[in-house]
């Protein structure tokens, strides 16, 4: 065996200088750059785009005049309806979506064993379920909810749907967080003499709150945004009326702005943009309450 | 002062003059008699065969290296081990004579006579008040005045003085020592009779160690403590009888842990009856 000796005989140095710059390196971190810049200039010009456009319909109009396809009065039309739609659609979807979703979540993390068949074939099947195309459950929606149910093309029946469509990915988001609540929390309220249920209950799901909420909020949003199911669900264009019921005839701003844009005059156009920036001030919104929410409530175990 | 050891059998840091030597005997007094117990995960046997005794208002250590199934054999005596998807127990533990796996026992009930301490303090994540008035809320006690009942448990773990003025700020910003004082009041809170520590102090450092095991002299006048800890000095320091466990590879090359002996402390560690034991408390094995 020979010994290798690392110790440096006095009087010697050692070179530590700044060697030549490394290629690679600085190759790497450009390419990482310009696709951030890519990505942000898209964005940053689609919004620009959409203000300047719709920038003279910015105004009270937007929300206080209800649409109209009527050309002559176009300079008067808003998107009321569309507003209360949208609002109408979203609590429903809350509603509907939050208590099945955070419940089958527990289910699945706190209570299913994991070893047994049937719970690794829901797993995988919600896992399968979040990436099917939104206009699936539209048409699942109007076969099943709309005709073979009879609830009919009312609001109830497009809150359904997209409750169902974000169902999985508010079920993913709570097991998340419900899995990230350490279990030396569980462990301790076991030892106190609490059952499951106050484990869960009482310790489990305040710790995972700040995470289910994160979740649920950036799931509505992703429904609030929906467009397509609800074309085959009865969102018309131009309704001259807030929801009033949940049977009642309704519009939401994706779907009304979807038909603006087939108008070809300029004012509808113009419409179109500032009900676009509308939305986007909404779902921006949203998404700050989630990420304050997030650091708000995080915690450190 | 000689630097000579009179009792060669002693590790260095264990004054023998200083071991408990005020226990009654093996056998006296059982609160938790384990008779044959094997502890198995799936079809492995992580700890086979330990029989001993617990006796009433005494701390028993359980000592041995690491994979020798102490600490398996201390979940067991709550049915915690219960939580471990595959853990199952062979043999009985019987609890004031009573089989804690009869299948008429419910571990909740089990849970709430016999409290746990774990290696990690593991504070809910609120007040202090809270923490300490959770355990009493969820078993449906019949509490007058819960505020009293806090007090007293925090006065019991020693840390009333600490926290008296900060009851309903988060727990989690009281130190590591703080924390396991904190729990240690939480188990008190309940009013079990027999309160199992998980090596309460390896988290801690020698100072809050220090605090722990003062409690731990306090608390074993009015309970029944079980210790597992990886320091020899600690069990030496604060037991009255130690159960050294260890664990030996089969033929198939699987370990198995098994309780090489269960005497009193003193016994143990100036005059172990086994030279497995003897080995082991000089250091010659680990």
């Amino acid at each position: 065996m020979t010994t290798v000796n690392t110790v440096i005989p006095a009087g010697k140095t050692v070179s530590l200088a700044r060697r030549r710059r490394r290629p690679g390196e600085v190759a790497f971190k450009l390419a990482l750059q310009l696709c951030l810049v890519i990505a942000l200039a898209f964005l940053v010009g689609l919004i620009s785009y959409a203000v300047f456009k719709g920038w003279n319909r910015l105004d009270a109009r937007l929300w206080n005049n209800m649409p109209t396809g009527i050309v002559s009065r176009a300079d008067r039309a808003g998107v009321q309806s569309a507003i209360f739609g949208t609002l109408w659609v979203m609590a429903l979807v809350a509603l509907i979506c939050l208590p099945i979703g955070i419940l089958s979540a527990i289910y699945l993390e706190e209570y299913a064993d994991n070893t047994r068949w049937y719970n690794r074939i829901l797993e995988l099947n919600i896992q399968n379920l979040a990436g099917v195309p939104s206009i699936i459950f539209g048409i699942l929606g109007l076969g099943m909810i709309a005709r073979v149910i009879g609830l009919g093309f009312g609001v109830i029946t497009g809150a359904i749907v997209l409750a169902l469509l974000v169902l999985p990915t508010v079920i993913i988001a709570s097991r998340e967080a419900l899995r990230a609540v350490p279990g030396s929390i569980r462990q301790a309220s076991y030892a106190l003499g609490a059952t499951k249920w106050q484990t869960t209950w009482r310790q489990v799901l305040p710790a995972a709150t700040p995470g289910i909420a994160t979740g649920a909020i950036l799931s509505l949003s992703r429904a609030i945004g929906e467009a397509a199911p609800l074309i085959l669900l009865g969102a018309v264009t131009y309704i001259r009326f807030n929801p009033d019921g949940l049977t009642s005839r309704y519009t939401t701003l994706p779907i009304q702005i979807y038909n603006l844009l087939k108008e070809p005059q300029a004012e509808f156009q113009e419409l179109a943009a500032a009900a676009i920036v509308l939305l986007l001030v909404i779902l921006l919104a949203m998404n700050s309450i989630a990420i304050i929410v997030r650091n708000r409530f995080h915690k450190k175990w | 002062m000689t630097m000579t050891n009179p009792h060669p059998a002693v590790p260095i840091g264990i004054n023998p003059d200083t071991l408990r030597t005020d226990g009654p005997p093996i056998g006296s007094h059982p609160v938790l008699e384990l008779d044959e117990v094997t502890a198995f995960y799936g079809d492995y046997a992580a700890v086979r065969d330990v029989s001993m005794t617990i006796a009433a208002k005494q701390i028993t250590a359980m000592i041995g290296p690491s994979g020798c199934g102490k600490s398996t054999v201390l979940r067991s005596l709550n049915r915690m081990n219960d939580l471990i998807p595959g853990a199952r127990i062979a043999g009985r533990i019987a609890y004031h004579g009573q089989d804690l796996y009869s299948r008429d026992v419910d571990p909740i009930e089990v849970r709430r006579h016999i409290g746990m301490v774990f290696q990690k303090p593991n504070p809910f994540p609120k007040s202090i008040y809270d923490n300490i008035a959770y355990g009493p809320r969820v078993t449906g006690m019949k509490v007058d005045d819960m505020d009293a009942l806090v007090h007293d448990a925090l006065v019991s773990a020693a840390l009333w003085e600490e926290v008296k003025d900060k009851l309903r700020t988060s727990a989690l910003a009281l130190s590591g020592g703080q924390q396991q004082r904190l729990c240690i009041a939480r188990t008190i809170a309940v009013r079990p009779e027999v309160i199992l520590m998980d090596e309460p102090c390896s988290a801690l450092d020698p100072i809050a160690t220090g605090k722990i095991e003062d409690l731990m002299f306090e608390l074993a006048g009015d309970y029944t403590i079980v210790i597992v800890t990886h320091n020899m000095q600690q069990a030496a320091r604060v037991s009255h009888r130690t159960a050294f466990f260890t664990a030996d590879v089969d033929a198939d090359g699987v370990r198995h842990g098994r309780l090489v002996e269960y005497d009193q402390t003193n016994k143990i560690f100036v005059n172990p009856s086994q030279k497995r034991t003897e080995d082991y408390i000089t250091g010659r094995f680990g």
